[in-house]
């Protein structure tokens, strides 16, 4: 099991405990979890829906490309801890992982 | 005023609005289509024009682009009428059962139906989380640049780290008095060139650059006045200025579809199935902005839903008129 810990736009925490081996990235999986993410581009780091702040787990991520950087570079609320969920694999490396959502949601 | 009368008013000409066009004109229905973005192709063209678009039936592989100039060639032999950079404001249904749809640029367009192909809704400025910045909107704070000259000889804050903010703040460099690109980063990653000038602007005192810094407070009389920005290191620096511009590119927002009494879940119209049809006689949605069980926010979808729409929509636009079902590939498209 994958463990990650994320708040929602309202401030509630869950512990999501995700099987391994699915092959989705995390905004993807956290549609799956009922997560009203908008993800207008789907999944191409191009609309910034699934923006999430890092609380915790952030040395676990592997470093964000070229089109993820200039999509948060269009965000007002971006900060040093900002990524893009749909840019995250789900791999048991990021187990531990801690998010707080602040993209749009549907 | 310009005042347009047509069968079908689309309301979003995206991939789904467009591809409507053809389906409506093969049964001799004209539209008009509506859209707030400068650019036909919705989504495709505004976020995504270069990525390659798997599952279109036909096409191994086509570039979104490529898909909105081949909808645009599909649909051409229709003459459809088009307002880009006009956003529907409001929409009336009249006694006779028909429809006006009025635009933020006082356009007009009366329709014996309405289809809303609007995706995600209108495109609108991104805005910063700053306290008041909404009520200095028009007096000092506006998220484009409309009017260059509006700017000459004035002192403007630019905020924002994409091609938009590089291409403004060079470009107002040479028309204001004086001007300060605000960025959270200490680099830009737009186009190379852009942000090469930009640094080389503000070695040479042309610009005011504030980096790793973001806009944190707003305020004034009446009229914009002052911005404060916070920088990493958290010192605070207050700016005298006359205008803001935050550029922070576009997002959709449902907008003013939300207020013309359609049945809404989640942001997106309830229809149904049959023929796309809202709870309103004679409005229909299709695309990325309807809801029903077991919706795929697919542009094949849409094309689908287009088709069935475009049926339906007839016996509002040819009451008397029985409609039969033809091939194209039996009768050709028969342009008007």
């Amino acid at each position: 099991m994958i463990h990650i810990k994320v708040e929602d736009n309202k401030g509630e925490v869950q512990n999501l405990e995700i099987p391994e081996g699915i092959n989705l990235n995390l905004m993807e999986t956290l549609k799956a979890y009922e997560y009203p993410i908008r993800a207008t581009c789907g999944g191409m780091a191009l609309c910034s829906d699934c923006h999430c702040e890092v609380l915790e787990g952030w040395e676990k991520l592997p470093e964000a490309q070229e089109q993820e950087l200039i999509t948060l570079d269009s965000r007002p609320d971006a900060s040093s801890a900002s990524r893009l969920a749909c840019q995250i694999k789900l791999a048991d490396e990021i187990n531990g992982l801690s998010i707080r959502l602040i993209g749009e949601s549907e | 005023m310009e005042h347009i009368t047509t069968d079908i008013c689309i309301i979003g000409a995206g991939p789904v609005g467009l591809f409507a066009v053809f389906e409506a004109g093969l049964l001799k229905m004209r539209c008009h289509l509506i859209d707030v973005l400068p650019q036909v192709g919705g989504q495709l063209s505004e976020i995504y024009p270069q990525k390659p678009i798997y599952d279109i039936p036909g096409f191994p592989v086509v570039n979104a682009q490529d898909l909105v100039n081949g909808l645009m060639d599909q649909i051409e032999p229709f003459k459809p009428g088009f307002s880009l950079g006009e956003r529907v404001d409001h929409l009336e249904r009249l006694d006779d059962g028909t429809f006006i749809v009025r635009t933020n640029e006082s356009t007009e367009v009366h329709s014996k139906v309405v289809v809303i192909a609007g995706g995600l809704g209108c495109f609108e400025p991104r805005k910063p989380a700053i306290d008041g910045l909404e009520s200095f909107e028009g007096k000092g704070v506006s998220y484009m640049v409309r009017n260059p000259e509006t700017y000459r000889d004035k002192k403007l804050v630019l905020s924002g780290g994409g091609d938009s903010a590089l291409d403004w703040t060079i470009f107002l460099s040479e028309i204001a008095s004086e001007v300060t690109l605000v960025h959270r980063g200490d680099t830009f990653r737009g186009a190379p060139d852009s942000a090469e000038k930009v640094f080389d602007l503000a070695k040479s005192g042309k610009i005011n650059l504030v980096l790793q810094s973001h806009i944190t407070a707003i305020s004034g009389n009446g009229h914009l006045k002052q911005v404060t920005v916070q920088g990493k290191d958290n010192e605070i620096r207050n700016l005298e200025t006359d205008y803001l511009i935050p550029l922070f590119g576009l997002t959709p927002k449902l907008g003013p579809i939300a207020e013309w009494g359609l049945n809404i879940d989640k942001s997106a119209i309830e229809v149904n199935t049959l023929d796309y049809s809202t709870n309103i006689d004679g409005i229909f949605a299709i695309g990325d902005i309807n809801t029903y069980p077991g919706k795929l926010k697919l542009i094949l979808c849409g094309f689908h839903e287009a088709a069935l729409m475009a049926q339906s929509a007839f016996k509002y636009v040819y009451p008397d008129q029985k409609l039969s079902f033809k091939y194209t590939t039996v009768y050709g498209v028969n342009t008007f």
